[in-house]
């Protein structure tokens, strides 16, 4: 219902310094929401927050609050209010009149003022606190207050710049629950952001995860967690095992070398997918008839309420599980997973393919380098082709001379019997990568392809 | 006496002879008459003469005004200083410290020299002109100091509160950068004062401050009443810093 909608974010870009920071980013919000932005740090979630506050304006795109166009109107004209993640108290004022900032600046009667701060201190909790001077506050206590100040204006959005990421994390989730409750009790639309998925999952009517300035899935706690869309978000939110598998026809999926039920259609026949399991979804068992597959436990550690244990199976693959019974590593164990806990997921893609063009009979050039392989006969010097190049036929060299191509290692992630890392050359090219050695996320990585694994066709 | 607490002696000789010995003996001298007969007669003539009134109220003033001036300048300087666009600008900054480089006599003789070059008659322009001109950076240093460090996100919260670029300097800005006002304001009215030099140059002698004096009793032998008058500019210099210290100065 259009009604119903306070914020609309339409086409929304931003660039710094050639970079994208966000790109087209489209979305609504409805009216008393608690939506969060999540994503790792420099995703462009928190340049996101500042273009709806109006302290950094789109390159192209507006906001809509209400249906109107907030292009130009600057921060102090918008009905909406910011905590900062550091929380900035004005450290001359008192409590009090830091959360009377805001009413005192609007003409508000004194008599208003008071009635309006003694209920904000209430509603944080911070009743007898008014003359304290706010260097004297604990963290929490700085918090509240910072929040107190931001709700006192009645804002119709209150914007919370990752605030409780300063806290200790006993107080962080205590503050969790308060401000859950809070936005409940006040019925306003809170936008979050957060790095932190499991404050998203506890606190958001609806997620939007973000990564690198694209919305990569946005629906309600539940779903992304238990639906991720992509590798990505599946590695982001919560512990997974993120595996290559195929999609042998309808609900049969083939993954670490053995055939699984699942519940997923429309993937067509034999196609190449990720498949997500969460490790508390994996049954572990000794031995029996009933296991799909068998391995024996590597490690076994206590986490509280569960026991996570790695497993290698028999085929190669290394499998997180968490359970609440313990298996000694060494314990040779069986392992289950019911049809409804295998997530499929497309892949983005499943080979490296670049514009090239031939130089030589042996020699074609993409991405800025020169790469030796065999040309088909079809095509001549100059010619614009196709070269592919198979994921796991990504040379990986540790000095910058050993290879054609310089990039740094964006994201890696372990499928089980290998790490998928995504690479980024100087030109901003995205390579993929399958290897077994271990890379962080930033290393710098040369790249060289072997001639015969490099594949040249016909442009499409 | 422990090892460390040994290396502490040559400073505190010299403390002793340079700082505390001078003050006794200012105290000394200012309590005594010709003859060395204590006495508060020096003290007591100061405040029966109506020309020594008169420019200690004088110095006072120029030295109220210089401050004043001082901040009405400086602030405003130091603001573009430590503003973004500045921020890198070496040239900018170079043109404010660039004077301190010569000497403050040098500066002041040929401050008077310009003045006469341009034909504007020496006296309490031409004076509140050069004190302005010797103190000002005295003034912008510590403002700029506290506007470059100030974090931007105080800024940030005002505004996001509704406060105009306007309201955001009244109420946030300028209350923050209160305590370097004030270590300016010493640093200002301090030196001004008990200046002399200044007053002698760019007055040709025509105005007298309270430091000129002082140096007059002195250089004509009348150390008594002399001293006496340095203990009064003392106690005026405490009672300044004893002011300012219930503001907080950041120094």
């Amino acid at each position: 219902m259009a009604q119903d909608i306070i914020i609309d974010i339409r086409n929304v870009s931003k660039h710094f310094d050639g970079k994208v920071i966000l790109e087209d980013i489209n979305l609504q919000i409805r009216k008393g929401e608690f939506v969060t932005f999540l994503g790792p740090s420099g995703c462009g979630k928190t340049t996101l927050l500042k273009i709806i506050g109006g302290f950094k304006e789109p390159d192209q795109g507006s906001i809509y609050l209400n249906g109107k166009d907030l292009t130009g109107v600057p921060p102090y004209e918008r009905p909406l209010n910011t905590v900062f993640q550091r929380y900035a108290l004005f450290p001359h004022l008192d409590v009090y009149e830091n959360i009377a900032f805001g009413l005192k600046l609007k003409n508000v009667p004194d008599k208003e003022i008071d009635k309006r701060v003694r209920k904000m201190l209430k509603l944080v909790s911070l009743t007898d606190y008014e003359q304290r001077d706010v260097d004297s506050l604990s963290g929490g206590q700085q918090q509240r207050v910072a929040i107190a100040r931001a709700l006192a204006n009645s804002p119709q959005v209150l914007l919370l710049d990752e605030p409780l990421s300063a806290l200790d994390r006993k107080m962080r989730l205590d503050m969790q629950i308060e401000l859950k409750e809070m936005h409940d009790k006040l019925g306003i639309t809170f936008i979050y952001v957060t790095h932190d998925q499991e404050e998203a999952l506890t606190l958001s009517d609806r997620i939007i995860v973000i990564n690198e300035g694209r919305i990569q899935q946005t629906g309600t706690p539940a779903d992304i967690y238990n639906e991720p869309c992509n590798s990505f978000v599946a590695n982001f939110i919560g512990d997974s095992n993120i595996l290559n598998g195929t999609m042998i026809r309808d609900r049969k999926v083939n993954f670490i070398g053995h055939d699984f039920d699942c519940i997923d259609e429309g993937f067509g026949e034999n196609t190449p997918v990720d498949v997500v399991v969460r490790p508390e979804d994996i049954y572990i068992m000794n031995r029996n008839d009933s296991c799909q597959f068998n391995g024996v436990v590597r490690s076994c550690t206590f986490k509280g309420v569960h026991y996570e244990m790695f497993v290698d199976t028999e085929e190669g693959y290394e499998m997180q599980i968490q359970d609440y019974n313990a298996f000694e590593p060494g314990t040779e164990v069986g392992m289950l997973i019911k049809p409804q806990d295998i997530q499929v997921m497309k892949k983005d893609c499943v080979c490296n393919s670049f514009d090239a063009e031939v130089l030589d009979e042996n020699h074609v050039t993409f991405l800025g380098g020169r790469f030796e392989c065999k040309i088909p006969r079809e095509f001549k010097a100059g010619d614009t082709v196709c070269a592919s190049v198979a994921f796991d036929k990504v040379g990986l060299m540790d000095y910058a001379d050993e290879g054609e191509l310089v990039g740094r290692v964006r994201f890696p992630l372990y499928k089980g019997d290998h790490y998928h890392l995504e690479i980024v050359t100087a030109g901003e090219a995205l390579i993929y990568a399958d290897t077994q050695e271990v890379y962080d996320n930033r290393d710098l990585v040369a790249i060289s392809i072997a001639p015969k694994d490099i594949k040249i066709s016909a442009k499409k | 006496m422990t090892k460390k607490a040994s290396w502490n002696l040559p400073y505190f000789i010299f403390l002793m002879i340079f700082v505390a010995l001078p003050l006794v003996l200012i105290l000394i001298y200012a309590l005594q008459d010709g003859q060395g007969h204590f006495t508060l007669s020096t003290i007591t003539r100061f405040f029966s003469d109506g020309d020594s009134l008169a420019t200690f109220a004088l110095s006072l003033e120029i030295a109220i005004e210089t401050t004043i001036l001082c901040i009405l300048i400086g602030y405003p300087a130091a603001w573009i200083l430590a503003g973004r666009s500045f921020n890198k600008s070496a040239v900018t900054a170079a043109l404010f410290i660039l004077p301190m480089w010569v000497n403050a006599l040098m500066r002041t003789l040929a401050t008077a020299e310009l003045f006469n070059m341009l034909g504007i008659g020496l006296g309490k322009g031409t004076l509140l002109c050069g004190m302005v001109y010797d103190y000002l950076p005295f003034m912008i240093y510590p403002i700029y100091v506290s506007l470059s460090k100030m974090d931007k996100s105080y800024a940030d919260v005002a505004e996001d509160l509704g406060a105009t670029p306007f309201q955001v300097f009244f109420k946030v800005t300028l209350p923050l950068s209160k305590p370097a006002i004030w270590s300016g304001i010493l640093m200002v009215f301090m030196p001004t004062v008990s200046t002399f030099a200044i007053s002698e140059f760019l007055t040709n002698n025509k105005i007298k401050l309270f430091g000129t004096i002082i140096q007059e009793n002195i250089n004509s032998s009348m150390w008594n009443y002399g001293a006496a008058l340095s203990l009064l500019m003392l106690v005026i210099i405490c009672l300044t810093k004893v002011l300012s210290e219930d503001e907080k100065v950041a120094v």
